[in-house]
């Protein structure tokens, strides 16, 4: 439960290198690898909870930290009246019909004996219900689309408090999990993951095309945001004067000020969910997930239901997951379905997780710090070294060029061979399970 | 109606694409199953180093074009795939040396492996940008047709035009030829019949001495062979670009799984009902149909059931379907 005196001086040289990013290089700087190191922590604890606690692989973080990202959309944005009137009836029309011809086929399933006159049964249902949904889905879709398509197109949201899409992007996380648990778990492990895999490119797919949604790959930019933004902090007075004590330029002291309001949001979420899940785990509850991780048939055998705790689990984890990636999209100010890819915002998770140390919470927050630390610095390092060894060539040489380019994708290398390090010789991480 | 300009429109946009990409699927559907019936784990790296296959064989090509080699009208990089396949079985051989092989001394659980080859996928990732960036390279030669629309609406005299790009039919014919070669190899060979004992069981295997290592070493060669075939035929097929192999898994693995993992028949088959699962779904049939229904019936939705950017969503539905129905897949493959 508690951190050894080990673990609290790496956190601590964690925090040191970051002091110095401030002090060298730039405070802004530290602020942001700061907050993202805080909300790919909280991603890390989800990712910790399904494979720490219970084993669980889940290669489809990308995909729950977006639908997280979609509900901030959903929440905050301002409605679009026009849009509503054009086709929003039709919209919402569509998707429960759309969902009425699912259950009733699960309906027709359950119902009927099996036959081919089920099959048969179900493959009309479903059939009848497309062509009905898409008759009323596709006009009332592009009537939407055409309302105002450069600056919206889309339905807007619910025009609430920014604050509250964070726990509704956890529920949404959790609604997406329980689905791929349902179909996946109690299966061979590895199906889980190529499930998870799926959903997410699904995810990512259907926040891209679905312009009536949140304007697909058009993004949604100025989405109003929980911390006040540098601009609007620049004119205060406070703000100046803190500017001439620390002998800033007041555009520099605006964004760090800002930086540091969401640093504090970001901490206290982190700390709640830290106490949470440190609690949980060391609960009756947290050994018997344990229990259940480390030997499966002894855990069937005391009579625990595996396959309920193990969906139970993927559910919390996703749904840890969809906050973090609400809380991401509410800093940035804007939901660009083209940025996810599953190299940075799933595979960069499960190296973090194993980094850290799998099965302990502050494990999975230390490595989220080091590794977003690395992730950030390790480009420009790269770029100096290849710059450093190709100093003598010719500046135009063609090879120089190839070097210096390749930097870029040094990172990638440098990621891969992290996680095969450390599960090779140090498999149980910089902070071990206890 | 016109059944026959029915059959050729539907065969030009749909069946001969399907085709092929089933085709490409089904190479690398072939080495995840024996990956995972031998190794057993899935192996996530496959996309990527079947990527890095695909870069060392255009490496080969760009070599060859400049030494001025060609063998016209077929594309160079044919001749470059030998190349490719000693680089990749190399590469193969090195990363289990350095990371697999530790995890099955030790034992490790299956889930640990997935892991490893994450890593490993990651490295390869890293390496195949490292090379080629990330845009797209054509390094398709030679002849483009066997025959081209035109020529076929003149030969025929239909309204429907029909054409056969080289690339689909060398994919077709060297898929083929590859499936042929890869089960009489485990059918016939004393090689392949030591591979299906030991992913039979393991045991029974090792106490009629047959070296696991040898095995595995077999595993990795022939999946280097079957992953370059894959990636330079889909290369060929539709222009490199690294992030496309990676997107490439999941029909993979849905196609392996559809069809049994472990088993290769399975993958075969789950690969191409894969493929024309995608293709059909996402295929506009307005045309076909208004050659099939009678006069004024015609269609006026273009008739298609879903949009191409969701060719994903066909895959996993085909996957769920499978994991809630059959989870064992077609050919009863190896399940828990």
């Amino acid at each position: 439960m508690s951190l050894t005196a080990r673990d609290l001086g790496l956190f601590a040289g964690m925090f040191a290198v970051l002091a110095m990013v401030a002090m060298f290089q730039s405070p802004q700087l530290a602020i942001t690898i700061l907050n993202m190191s805080l909300i790919s922590a909280i991603m890390a604890l989800g990712v910790n909870m399904q494979w720490g606690y219970a084993g669980l692989f889940n290669v489809g973080i990308m995909g729950f930290t977006a639908v997280g990202g979609l509900a901030v959309v959903l929440v905050a944005q301002p409605p679009v009246p026009e849009a509503w009137a054009a086709g929003g009836l039709g919209i919402l029309l569509g998707l429960m019909l759309g969902v009425a011809t699912i259950l009733a086929a699960i309906l027709v399933y359950k119902r009927l004996a099996p036959s081919k006159l089920r099959g048969l049964a179900i493959f009309a249902v479903l059939v009848v219900g497309w062509f009905v949904t898409s008759q009323v889905f596709g006009p009332a879709k592009q009537a939407v689309q055409a309302v105002n398509p450069a600056a919206e197109g889309f339905l807007g949201g619910a025009g609430l408090p920014v604050i509250l899409a964070w726990p509704v992007g956890a529920v949404f996380a959790a609604g997406v999990a329980w689905l791929v648990g349902k179909v996946s778990l109690g299966l061979r492990a590895d199906y889980l993951a190529i499930a998870t895999l799926g959903i997410s490119e699904i995810v990512i797919a259907v926040l891209k095309h679905e312009r009536w949604l949140a304007r697909g790959v058009n993004n949604v930019t100025g989405i109003e945001r929980p911390v006040a933004r540098p601009v609007d902090l620049q004119p205060l007075p406070w703000v100046q004067s803190l500017a001439d004590t620390l002998g800033w330029s007041v555009s520099q002291t605006a964004s760090v000020v800002s930086g540091l309001g969401y640093a504090a949001l970001f901490t206290l979420v982190l700390a709640l969910l830290i106490w949470l899940a440190e609690r949980a785990l060391n609960s009756p509850w947290g050994r018997m997930m344990r229990a259940i991780r480390d030997n499966e048939v002894s855990a069937r055998a005391m009579g625990k239901d595996v396959t309920r705790r193990h969906l139970m689990i993927f559910i919390l984890g996703s749904a840890v997951c969809g906050l973090a990636g609400a809380m991401m999209v509410s800093m940035d100010g804007q939901l660009t379905p083209g940025s996810y890819e599953p190299l940075r915002f799933t595979f960069l998770i499960w190296v973090m997780v194993i980094v850290g140390g799998s099965g302990n919470n502050w494990g999975a927050v230390l490595g989220a710090f080091v590794i977003w630390f690395l992730w950030v610095q390790v480009e420009p390092a790269g770029r100096w070294l290849m710059d450093t060894l190709t100093a003598g060539m010719n500046p135009d040489s063609l090879i120089r060029q190839r070097m210096i380019d390749s930097a870029a994708y040094m990172r990638l290398m440098t990621m891969g061979v992290a996680l095969l390090l450390i599960l090779r010789f140090a498999p149980r991480g910089l902070i071990p399970e206890r | 109606m016109e059944p026959l300009n029915a059959l050729v429109s539907v065969s030009n946009f749909m069946l001969i694409p399907a085709l092929a990409y089933g085709s490409q699927l089904a190479l690398g559907a072939l080495g995840i199953t024996l990956i995972f019936s031998i190794l057993r784990f899935a192996h996530f790296a496959h996309g990527d180093t079947m990527a890095l296959g695909t870069a060392a064989v255009i490496g080969g090509t760009l070599f060859l074009q400049a030494r001025g080699a060609s063998i016209d009208p077929l594309p160079t990089a044919l001749l470059a795939i030998p190349f490719g396949i000693l680089i990749m079985a190399a590469y193969m051989l090195v990363t289990d040396r350095l990371v697999y092989r530790y995890y099955r001394r030790v034992k490790a659980k299956p889930m640990i492996f997935v892991m490893a080859s994450l890593g490993v996928m990651f490295v390869t990732n890293g390496v195949t940008r490292l090379f080629m960036g990330t845009g797209e390279t054509r390094f398709e030669d030679g002849q483009r047709f066997i025959f081209t629309v035109r020529e076929f609406r003149e030969f025929t005299g239909l309204a429907e035009g029909l054409a056969l790009r080289s690339s689909q039919a060398i994919t077709i014919i060297v898929a083929l030829i590859a499936m042929g070669v890869l089960f009489w190899f485990l059918n016939r060979t004393r090689a392949g019949k030591s591979m299906r004992a030991y992913s039979d069981n393991e045991d029974l295997a090792l106490l009629s001495g047959i070296n696991p290592e040898r095995v595995v070493t077999i595993t990795w060669v022939i999946t280097a062979i079957l992953l370059v075939l894959a990636g330079t035929l889909y290369g060929l097929d539709k222009g490199f670009r690294p992030f496309n192999y990676f997107q490439l898994l999941l029909p993979m693995f849905a196609a392996a799984i559809l069809g049994g993992l472990g088993s290769p028949l399975g993958a075969i088959v789950g690969a191409y009902v894969v493929a024309f699962a995608e293709l059909g779904i996402t295929f506009a049939w307005r045309r076909v149909l208004s050659y099939l229904a009678p006069e004024g019936m015609e269609p006026s939705s273009m008739m298609q059931l879903l949009p191409v950017d969701y060719k994903f969503a066909v895959t996993f539905a085909i996957l769920v379907i499978v994991l809630l129905f059959r989870p064992t897949g077609i050919f009863k493959g190896k399940v828990i």
